[in-house]
């Protein structure tokens, strides 16, 4: 096994007055390349956190990560990162958002086009091109974010709980046009949530954050591929592995 | 995950054809405007009226007079020759003001330590009247148009400047990160994130500056001119002719929605991605 990102004994604490604040304390976690992780843990164990050392935004307290062994100290744009809010800019719209990665990036501006229809298409935000993101429902703009993060052609994927603010029913199409975007694409994926189904739903691997990003629980799932959410439902495997990281959650609150 | 492949595209937004008339579309705005139209005869009327009859003609005038008035110094040519030297102060000394306030917003709001150090002396100056200025101004250059220019400019130098900084000051973190993760400079998110997003701020301080500019420039002229709206109205006041001050006060306020319509029409281009109910 190959791991493209690995995390050293990784800590942070953030300053407050005279305190430093612990958000991760000595996480060691190694992903590997071209899998599906997803990161299972309460809100306030550090998960976002995790997420924004890989992604190179803040630097760490002590230890290190590193990306195909090399340290990340910036972000970089082999990595694409999909926040938990949207970070779309209010004043350009759908087609100008796209773009952007390529404009800092330098390329020509036919070229540009040329991608963000693509993509535009991938998405199947076809007619919306013109529109600025207030114009947008959230599902639809989370599309546009998932658009201007794919199009950069990072390797590496990171998601902050990106559907936690949708409705169910648009949060289950956006995750299946998600896995549909994503197999056989070769992309390694770190997949953040609280949601137990969600992270069984989509990770091969399930890891468990306990409080402070300690690792509860770290195990493949097993899962054949495609999979369907009503049927997996009810199936004895996944009610027992349900049951599983429901119990890891709570030992890592106790903690 | 469905055996299916799911419907990705976005449903297109369902639009029914909706009837309405001209009226139905256009009726708020004609109503306000007529109503306007009306609010201004009948205060104009009653001015009119009343003059001589309740007022002192010497102190009040009447609008039949200024109108007079207004139409004599425009066959004379006092009215143009005049307004032109105040309109060129006015504008030349909102734009060098505004240009100079958004560029110095910028920039410092761009370098929190320096702001930080120079907030209290950037305050303190602010706070000064730019009236109490005009006599400096008249030592520094003389009573000619650039003195007013510069006093206009120095009002609305600040204003654009506190609300340009303030503006970039609030510029939301998540797109700063979001150009980061892009691989973005500095000047990516300078240019890409910062500029766009004070330009609210820069706007708001354009729009409140506009009087401002006026006001400087009128002053100037009062303090010491031999031509321009301000010399005009303190020549007639000095003959105690008051229809000649309402009709200066008049063109001025003509200047002053004017200058306004156009800093509104940029503030309506320039925001044209904000939502219709933040838009004033």
């Amino acid at each position: 096994m190959s791991a493209i990102l690995r995390l050293e004994s990784l800590s942070k604490q953030f300053v407050k007055d005279d305190v430093g604040i612990v958000a991760l304390r000595d996480l060691t976690l190694g992903i590997e390349e071209a899998g599906f992780v997803t990161v299972l843990g309460r809100s306030g164990c550090g998960k976002s956190t995790m997420l924004n050392l890989l992604a190179g935004l803040i630097p760490p307290s002590s230890g290190t990560v590193t990306y195909r062994g090399e340290p990340i100290l910036r972000p970089r744009p082999e990595i694409g990162y999909l926040t938990q809010s949207d970070t779309l800019m209010p004043w350009r719209d759908v087609r100008r958002n796209i773009e952007m990665p390529m404009e800092i990036k330098g390329v020509p501006a036919p070229r540009r086009r040329e991608r963000a229809a693509e993509l535009v298409e991938r998405v199947g935000l076809q007619g919306f091109e013109r529109h600025y993101p207030r114009e947008l429902s959230g599902g639809m703009r989370r599309r546009v974010s998932l658009a201007r993060m794919l199009v950069g052609d990072p390797e590496t994927l990171l998601l902050d709980e990106p559907f936690g603010a949708l409705d169910a029913q648009l949060r289950t199409d956006l995750q299946a046009e998600l896995l549909r975007l994503w197999e056989g694409s070769g992309q390694t994926v770190v997949f953040v949530t609280h949601d137990i189904e969600e992270a069984l739903l989509l990770g091969d691997r399930v890891v468990v954050l306990g409080r402070l990003g300690r690792v509860v629980l770290d195990r493949k799932t097993d899962i054949p591929r495609p999979r369907a959410a009503d049927e997996m439902r009810v199936d004895p495997g996944f009610v027992a592995l349900h049951k599983e990281m429901t119990a890891a959650l709570a030992e890592g609150a106790r903690s | 995950m469905s055996s299916a492949p799911p419907d990705t595209a976005a449903p297109a937004a369902e639009t029914v054809p909706i009837e309405r008339t001209w009226w139905d579309r256009r009726g708020g705005t004609v109503t306000v405007a007529l109503t306007r139209l009306a609010l201004v005869a009948v205060l104009l009327s009653v001015w009119e009226w009343s003059a001589e009859r309740w007022f002192d003609i010497t102190f009040t005038s009447r609008p039949s007079a200024i109108w007079a008035r207004l139409l004599e110094w425009h066959r004379d040519g006092v009215l143009w020759a005049n307004t032109w030297v105040t309109l060129e102060e006015i504008v030349l000394g909102f734009v060098l003001g505004s240009a100079a306030g958004a560029l110095a917003g910028f920039l410092l709001a761009s370098a929190p330590r320096v702001y930080r150090v120079l907030d209290p002396f950037i305050m303190a100056l602010y706070s000064i009247p730019k009236v109490a200025l005009a006599p400096l101004f008249i030592v520094w250059f003389g009573i000619g148009t650039n003195m007013k220019v510069l006093l206009a400019a120095a009002t609305v130098f600040f204003l654009v400047f506190l609300n340009t900084a303030a503006g970039v000051r609030e510029v939301d973190r998540g797109l700063i990160d979001a150009v980061r993760l892009m691989g973005g400079t500095k000047r990516d998110i300078a240019m890409k994130v910062i500029l766009p997003s004070s330009m609210t701020g820069m706007l708001t301080g354009l729009k409140v500056a506009v009087p401002y500019a006026l006001i400087g420039a009128v002053i100037g002229e009062l303090v010491a001119s031999n031509r321009g709206l301000g010399y005009l109205i303190n020549d007639a006041a000095a003959n105690f002719d008051t229809a000649g001050v309402f009709a200066t006060l008049v063109v001025l306020s003509v200047i002053a929605a004017l200058l306004n319509l156009v800093v509104g029409l940029f503030d309506r281009w320039v925001g044209r991605w904000k939502p219709l109910e933040a838009r004033t």
